[in-house]
């Protein structure tokens, strides 16, 4: 539950670094649910047009080019623009990537009823750079997802591995994996790098889904709601083999899921700590000594050339 | 009679053929003729157990070299190990 200003709490925070992913259920109401479905798809004919060369001509909003700020996609009487000026919305958007963010794209899934489109697993674009900043992607769904529905399928904590697109299809099932299923109204964020297909829909009824990605126009630095901060935010001693806490930014770090098995998990804690240090603008962060002891020693080395 | 590969791809959780299953795919050149895979999830919960259960190891993951500065890095499962089984149909 975001803090009262609508922006993430430092647990909340913490918990998409481990995870890539934050799920926020019925978040949207019910009066912009209800009707954004008439919207959703002009904007579905018009996209699928464009890419054909085919006159975007079905109505509905006009479309925002990419590098344009969020404030300025769909200005009212918009339902998107609506949906995602809610504060409850712009808090989660604001806390992980900064106010304005830049429009990257969007897209309307649409699985009609009986579909059986089934896509391997993929990350969206292409490898991304080697810093720790990164995009968001909502996914919105506006109505009721029956489990097996046609839900979106991910697999927790894969958005710091570093892969092509192509490269994890050969993934049929992982431990921990999830198909979305809930009310309508709800709201899926993910790190752009998280691990997802689309599945069939073998349900009677149509399966609609708003895809959003976001670009951060700023520094994404403690953009969170801070006032957890100085409890949870652990120094560089936290440490499960000498003396560690159970409250702190680390523990979350240190919870794996069921595919991060054996000592792999070192590795996700680092990277994990990593994108820490940049979220928190602190350089010394740690999660079980990993980095610090090998920094410590480079120092001794830099020091003797 | 005509013979026929199924494969099964397992990712371990470590380098060592009894390490915990943590993925599977199973691709079926039977169609559907051939023996299905056990419905549990992970269908064999190691390696060993795959063999123990009639799978032939075809290739097993050799460790590798890593490159400097990329040490840390996570990418793709690297403990990918890869059974067949072949079914006359």
């Amino acid at each position: 539950m975001p803090a009262t200003n609508h922006k993430l709490t430092t647990a909340e925070m913490a918990r998409f670094v481990a995870d890539g992913f934050l799920r926020f259920d019925a978040l949207i109401p019910d009066a912009i649910n209800q009707h954004i479905i008439a919207e959703l798809a002009p904007l579905e004919s018009n996209k699928i047009n464009q890419i054909f060369a085919l006159p975007a001509d079905a109505g509905g909003p006009p479309q925002p080019a990419s590098l344009t700020p969020l404030s300025q996609c769909y200005p009212a009487p918009s339902l998107l623009g609506a949906m995602l000026n809610l504060p409850a919305v712009q808090g989660i958007i604001e806390s992980l990537v900064g106010p304005d963010p830049l429009f990257d794209h969007d897209f309307v899934h649409r699985l009609p009823a009986g579909s059986t489109y089934h896509q391997h697993l993929h990350v969206d674009a292409v490898v991304d750079s080697p810093d720790p900043t990164f995009d968001i992607q909502l996914f919105y769904f506006p109505q009721d997802v029956a489990p097996g529905a046609g839900g979106t399928r991910f697999v927790p904590a894969t958005h710091l591995r570093r892969t092509r697109a192509e490269g994890v299809g050969r993934y049929q099932h992982l431990l921990g994996e999830q198909q979305f299923s809930g009310v309508a109204g709800t709201l899926l964020v993910f790190h752009h790098g998280l691990w997802h297909a689309g599945q069939p829909n073998p349900s009677a009824v149509d399966r609609w889904m708003y895809k959003i990605r976001l670009n951060p126009s700023v520094s994404q630095v403690r953009r969170w709601d801070m006032e957890d901060f100085d409890r949870m935010h652990n120094d560089a001693s936290d440490h499960t083999f000498a003396l560690m806490r159970h409250d702190s930014v680390a523990q979350i770090l240190r919870t794996m899921q069921p595919w991060q098995m054996g000592h792999e998990s070192r590795y996700e804690q680092m990277q994990r700590a990593r994108l820490w240090r940049y979220l928190s603008d602190d350089p010394g962060f740690d999660v079980d000594y990993y980095h610090t002891r090998i920094e410590q020693r480079a120092r001794f080395a830099r020091e003797q050339h | 009679m005509p013979l026929r590969q199924q494969i099964l791809y397992l990712w371990l959780a470590e380098g060592a053929l009894d390490n915990a299953t943590v993925g599977w795919a199973f691709h079926d050149g039977t169609s559907g003729k051939g023996p299905r895979l056990p419905e549990a999830e992970p269908p064999y919960p190691t390696g060993l157990a795959a063999l123990e259960e009639g799978w032939f190891l075809i290739q097993s993951p050799a460790p590798f070299a890593l490159l400097p500065g990329a040490e840390h890095e996570v990418s793709y499962l690297a403990n990918e190990f890869v059974f067949e089984r072949r079914v006359e149909v």
